[in-house]
This record gives C-alpha cells, sequence and structure tokens, in this order.
C-alpha cells in the first residue's frame, strides 16, 4: 500500500512538527508513505472566500501531485473535505475523481483503513478534544450532538489507545471555535469570542492540552491561549498519538 | 433602527464590545437549543420525521403552481377572499386598501415575518393607519422602535430590565419594576384594549392546506386568535411557500415545528382558521417578494422548504454572538443569509460570509435544508457576480498564483517565515486584525518541506 501524505499549507510553513508525526505515525503501521514535494494548498482559502473559480491551477497542481496513489492521506479534516467536496477539472475529471475517493483525514484513515486497535503511545495529561466542524459535521468523525444518533467518535477511539491519557467532558462537545478561513480576519470580533468561549470550556474542565484534527482551528485557539499567557497548550492529535512520553 | 451601511462584521463588531452581555445573549440562546435537543430526544423517529417533512417539502416545490390554485379554489369557495401580490410593494397596498375600503385606521396584528419583510408598519403608519403588534416580543420591539431580532424570539436581545424601563416610558408602569410577571400582567391590560377596540386583525400563517383551502396559525400567547376572533376583518398574509398538499401532513409539522423552536412539544395554539364567521371578512394576501426567483435557483429553491422555527439561529455560534439585528434583514441567521442575497444581491452580499460554516444550522433543521452549503454556493455566486470588493479580489488573484507554483510558494513561506522571526512588528501590529486579540503562531526554522529534504531524500 502506497500512501501519499497530503501536508496543508499552514502545517507546512508553522508546524511542521505535525507533519512529521502524521509521517511516522503512518510508517509505524508498516504504510509506504510518499511525500510529493511539489504540493502547495488545496484552494480552499479562496474557495471559501468565494472565488472557487479561481481554484483552476491549484486543482491542477494538486491533481499532478496526488494521482495515481493508493490512498492520500492528510493531517486536517478541513483540508480533506475541501478536496472531497470541491477537487475537480475539465481536462482530468476521472483522475480528480480517483483523488475525491482516495483521500482520506489521518484518523478516519487510522480507524477505517488501517483498522488499528492498539497504539504504542504514552501522554499521561488532561486532554480535551476539539471537533473541528469540518471534519465532524463534513467527514462524519464523530456522531454530531444536534442529531439523535447513536454516539461515536474516530479520534476519541483512538486517543483511548494512548496509555496515561485522561479525556476531560465539556460543556458544549461540538461548538464551532470561530477559525472558520478567511472568517477569522474579516470576522475578527465574533471569531475572537467563540475561540475564548472555546478555550475557556476546556479550560474549566481541567484540560491541560486541547487536541483536535485541524491545526487551523488549534492555531487559533493557541493564539488566545498564549495571549492570555496560558498554561494550557495545543497538540495535534497526530503528535499525540505519536507521543512516547 | 437605521444601520447606516455597515456590514455584518462591523454590527457584530459593535455587538461584542459588551462582552458580558455577548455571554448571557449566547448563553440563553444555547438553552433553547438544548431545549430543543432534549424535545428531539424524546419522541421517537424524530430523524424520520424530519426527512418525511423535507420530501413532502420538496413535493410541494415541485408542485407549486398546482397547489397554489388548489388552495386558492378552496379558500375561495370557502367564502375567503383571496389576494395576489407580487412584491412587498403590492402586498402593503393591497392590506392598506382592505383598511381605507372598511375606513379602518387602526389595526391589531399577530406575528408575521412576512410583514417585516414588506415593511408593512411603515408603510401603513405613512398612509395613516395605527398597527398595534399583540406578540409580547414584537410589542417590546415595537415600543422601542428595533425590529425584530429573531424569527420565534422578538426581543431575545432585551433584558427584562430594559423591558420595565420601555414599560414605565410607555405603558406607565412603576419605575424600577421588571418583574417579568408583574410585565406581563400590564402587557396583558394595555393589549386587552386594543383587541376590543379594533375592526381589523391581521395575522400570519403558519400553514395552509391546498386541499381544503384552510390555513394555520401558531401562537403561544393566543393574540392571533384574540384579534381575529374580535375583528370584523380578518386579513391573514403569507409568502406562497407555507402550503402544504393535504390536512393530514399538518401532523408532521406541527410535532417538528415547536420542538424544533423552544423545545415545546407543541405551541399553546394551533388554530385553524378555514371561512369567515357570519358578518365578518376574511382575506388571505399570497405574496411572492422574490420567491418565484428563488425557486427557479436551482442551487437555493428549498431555502423555500423553511417553516420559520428558528433552530438554525439559536444553534449557530456566530448568531449567538452577534445578535440578530447585526443580519440588518428582516429575517435574521444562518436561514436569512441564503433567503436575503435572493432578494438584493447588494445590499445583503456580506451575509453569506457571516458564517464558519460549521453546518450545526444544517442538522437541527427541521426540513433539512442545506443550509450552510447553500451559504458556500452563495458565496460563489456574489464574487463572481463582482459584489465582492476589488481589494479582495486582487488578494484572491495574488493568493492563486503564489499557491499554484511550487517554487513562489517555497520562496514566499521561508520569507515570510524569516520576518515573523526576524522582524516581528511587521505582522504584530494592529493592521494586523489576527494580531489583535490572539498572538501569531512562532515561525519555526524550517518547513516540513525542508526538513524532508533534509532527513528523508536520502531514503
Amino acid at each position: 500500500m502506497t500512501v501519499a501524505l497530503f501536508v496543508p499549507c499552514y502545517i507546512d510553513q508553522f508546524y511542521p512538527q505535525v507533519a512529521i508525526a502524521t509521517l511516522e505515525l503512518l510508517e509505524k503501521f508498516g504504510v509506504k508513505v510518499v511525500y510529493p514535494p511539489d504540493q502547495t494548498c488545496c484552494g480552499q482559502p479562496m474557495a471559501n472566500s468565494g472565488f472557487e473559480h479561481l481554484t483552476h491551477s491549484c486543482n491542477e497542481l494538486f491533481i499532478k501531485n496526488f494521482a495515481g496513489f493508493d490512498y492520500i492521506v492528510c493531517p486536517s479534516g478541513s483540508c480533506t473535505l475541501h478536496i472531497k467536496d470541491h477537487l475537480h477539472h475539465e481536462k482530468e475529471e476521472e483522475k480528480a475523481g480517483q483523488i475525491r475517493k482516495r483521500v482520506y483525514e489521518l484518523t478516519e484513515f487510522l480507524t477505517d483503513v488501517l483498522k488499528v486497535e492498539a497504539l504504542d503511545a504514552r501522554f499521561p495529561h488532561k486532554v480535551g478534544v476539539h471537533q473541528s466542524c469540518h471534519g465532524q459535521r463534513g467527514l462524519q468523525l464523530s456522531q454530531m450532538s444536534e442529531l439523535v444518533a447513536e454516539p461515536f467518535s474516530k479520534p476519541g477511539h483512538l486517543l483511548k489507545m494512548v496509555e496515561g491519557l485522561e479525556l476531560i467532558e465539556l460543556n458544549r462537545v461540538d461548538e464551532c471555535c470561530g477559525f472558520g478561513g478567511t472568517f477569522c480576519v474579516a470576522e475578527e470580533a465574533v471569531s475572537v469570542k467563540m475561540g475564548k468561549d472555546r478555550v475557556k470550556d476546556h479550560v474549566e474542565h481541567g484540560a491541560e492540552y486541547i487536541t483536535g484534527g485541524d491545526m487551523s482551528c488549534l492555531m487559533h485557539l493557541e493564539g488566545i491561549l498564549r495571549r492570555q499567557n496560558s498554561k494550557v497548550q495545543v497538540k495535534h492529535i497526530a503528535e499525540i498519538l505519536n507521543s512516547k512520553q | 433602527m437605521n444601520n447606516g451601511d455597515k456590514d455584518h462584521a462591523a454590527l457584530a463588531q459593535q455587538f461584542n464590545r459588551d462582552e458580558p452581555r455577548v455571554n448571557w445573549h449566547d448563553e440563553t440562546l444555547w438553552w433553547v437549543r438544548a431545549k430543543r435537543d432534549k424535545a428531539a430526544h424524546t419522541i421517537p423517529g424524530w430523524e424520520h420525521l424530519r426527512e418525511t417533512a423535507s420530501r413532502i417539502k420538496n413535493n410541494v416545490l415541485s408542485n407549486m403552481y398546482g397547489y397554489l390554485q388548489q388552495f386558492e379554489e378552496n379558500a375561495r369557495k370557502n367564502g375567503v377572499i383571496v389576494h395576489w401580490a407580487a412584491d412587498a410593494g403590492e402586498h402593503n397596498e393591497i392590506v392598506c386598501g382592505i383598511l381605507q375600503k372598511h375606513g379602518i385606521n387602526k389595526m391589531v396584528k399577530s406575528k408575521s415575518m412576512l410583514t417585516e419583510e414588506c415593511h408593512l408598519n411603515d408603510y401603513l403608519q405613512q398612509n395613516g393607519i395605527e398597527v398595534i403588534d399583540t406578540d409580547l416580543g414584537e410589542r417590546i420591539v415595537q415600543l422601542a422602535k428595533e425590529p425584530p431580532s429573531h424569527i420565534v424570539l422578538p426581543c431575545i436581545h432585551k433584558k427584562k430590565e430594559e423591558i420595565g424601563e420601555l414599560f414605565h416610558e410607555h405603558l406607565g408602569t412603576p419605575e424600577g419594576n421588571a418583574d417579568p410577571q408583574f410585565l406581563t400582567h400590564a402587557a396583558r391590560l394595555h393589549l386587552r384594549e386594543k383587541f376590543l377596540t379594533r375592526r381589523a386583525a391581521l395575522t400570519g400563517v403558519n400553514f395552509a392546506i391546498a386541499e381544503t383551502g384552510e390555513f394555520v396559525v401558531c401562537t403561544n400567547e393566543g393574540n392571533a386568535d384574540m384579534g381575529a376572533h374580535l375583528a370584523d376583518v380578518h386579513i391573514a398574509c403569507m409568502g406562497f411557500e407555507k402550503l402544504l398538499p393535504q390536512r393530514k401532513h399538518l401532523g408532521v409539522f406541527l410535532r417538528l415545528l415547536a420542538r424544533s423552536a423552544t423545545g415545546q412539544p407543541i405551541t399553546t395554539y394551533s388554530s385553524h382558521f378555514k371561512k369567515p364567521r357570519k358578518g365578518q371578512e376574511m382575506h388571505i394576501v399570497l405574496v411572492d417578494n422574490g420567491r418565484s426567483v428563488q425557486l427557479g435557483r436551482e442551487d437555493f429553491r428549498n431555502s423555500l422548504k423553511c417553516i420559520r422555527c428558528g433552530a438554525c439561529m439559536n444553534t449557530c455560534p456566530v448568531y449567538r454572538r452577534s445578535g440578530g439585528h447585526s443580519y440588518h434583514t428582516a429575517v435574521a441567521g444562518p436561514i436569512g443569509s441564503i433567503l436575503a442575497p435572493n432578494l438584493d444581491m447588494r445590499k445583503y452580499a456580506d451575509l453569506p460570509f457571516a458564517s464558519t460554516l460549521c453546518g450545526s444550522c444544517s442538522n437541527v433543521c427541521p426540513v433539512k435544508i442545506d443550509i450552510h452549503d447553500q451559504l458556500y454556493k452563495w458565496r460563489q455566486v456574489l464574487m463572481k457576480e463582482g459584489y465582492g470588493p476589488a481589494a479582495k479580489k486582487l488578494a484572491m488573484k495574488g493568493m492563486t498564483f503564489t499557491l499554484s507554483n511550487p517554487g513562489v510558494y517555497r520562496f514566499a513561506g521561508k520569507t515570510g517565515r524569516w520576518v515573523m522571526g526576524k522582524m516581528p512588528f511587521i505582522v504584530n501590529n494592529k493592521l494586523n486584525p489576527w494580531y489583535k486579540q490572539r498572538e501569531m503562531p512562532e515561525p519555526p526554522a524550517q518547513s516540513f518541506n525542508e526538513w524532508y529534504k533534509k532527513n528523508r531524500k536520502a531514503d
């Protein structure tokens, strides 16, 4: 099985340790991982801003980088969802369609494809899980609180295998953090207020770390935590699943 | 209320100046959302009920022409006078004309978001007709000279102390009294006099039945009934999408409406109106006002399934923290943001962006409107048709260029990180909206791409 590692642009530039953890984690399970070095971005920032019609060349580049692999794995629910829903190209539609089917967010790849039932990981801390909306409601990585349906959680399933890790409860299990792509600057006041409220829920319940599948949400929460001089830190779920503390 | 030319972001920022108030607003509406969850979990087959409602409404949207004709024919047979209004202006003229014909210059009105959409109160006032809103929340915002901030809970943005002050000023209650029971009683006495002396009553319509020509009005206060039963003239105004094919379908919708709206099993009053009582005149005004245009928009037509329960507002993390007035339109929140651009793309181009696309709205919607997908689609339409700022378009073009060229992307990333590391003041300043209340991420020494080249290239 050959897997292409799809690294979101902001992880590449600001959080390389998340991509390293993802790579190491996949390799631990015996997966052959290829990193196409000319990748940039999935095009979501433009598309969510209403400029999907400008993403043509971005899509072309993405297809060039990621066509032909068995699977494409990405440590971000949001970028994965964008590719799944919006990757199209009039000349390469067949390849685009294949990519849309083969792209997986990291935790769903671990639970659904690799069917991971045990992890060699240790993280002895109190951890709060931030359910990023695109992963949760878009990719349905966990059950959604609005629906009358059986609960489940793919990231939760994996975190429970980590030695010493204690998951904390939250008042609002799946409220949005307010990052929202360009929303975080275009609607700065509401975005920050949403982030502050999310942070408060975690802090009040004794979280030492806030984790999640999307570093973009965590970057936003980290910005707020650091401005508050809080000791609480953010960590991408890949880092925790790959942790040997 | 005049918001000038301020967009959602600016009005939301204004709302956020008082953080304790934002907390209160958020928690109040979250409480309503939690009540809705509880109600949904207590009846079997909730998701099945939503699916059924969605399918019935899809059927209505696909057969609108036939159902409208059937409804009109049956309503006429029942002795109701049916009017058709192409837009808000025609609607207002029709209502005004009916009142003038009867020499009526004072009217009571129960809740109708359609008349808010059409700005009926202002129009009638300009024509010398006084309108008293009889829904308590609507009466409160009317006294405050504000529009409703929520379609189900019109004065949810007001604290009881502020209502006490308003009642002191307008209804003569003692200064400083903010006891809800006392104030409600004062409103009751005040409204009772209006009900008894007004000869005309206007109501909204929650559901209209094509099969029978009847309509149903849902209230918790009984004010629609009080008005309609005491008045010589009853005018019921409805957007044409309120239709249901048959009476039996009400069972699905009445079970969903109040549970979604407030978590109640059913509204206190679900009143069926079929024909005028002896000596009474009953009118129905069927209003288009952009609905047939929306029906023709493939991506947005199913927004017309909406039954105005307000669940999407209560769950929306943005609405809860920006308030209904920040949407500067009659129907606020997520549903308002997909309805309003249909009426005026320029004026409401900001609304589809007043969302993080979290998707909670679509999950609570009792008729399964894909609200957040439509928000995304409206963004595409609005920007493609040129309703975005020129600077944004330029920035997006620049971004596309960078992200389409790996070399340029790597160079820009490296330069950006270097600048952030060596000259943080270039990004850490008040021109950067991120930095205003958040720290920037700390730039690492190398990107993943650089790390990979150093550490794995030899593999």
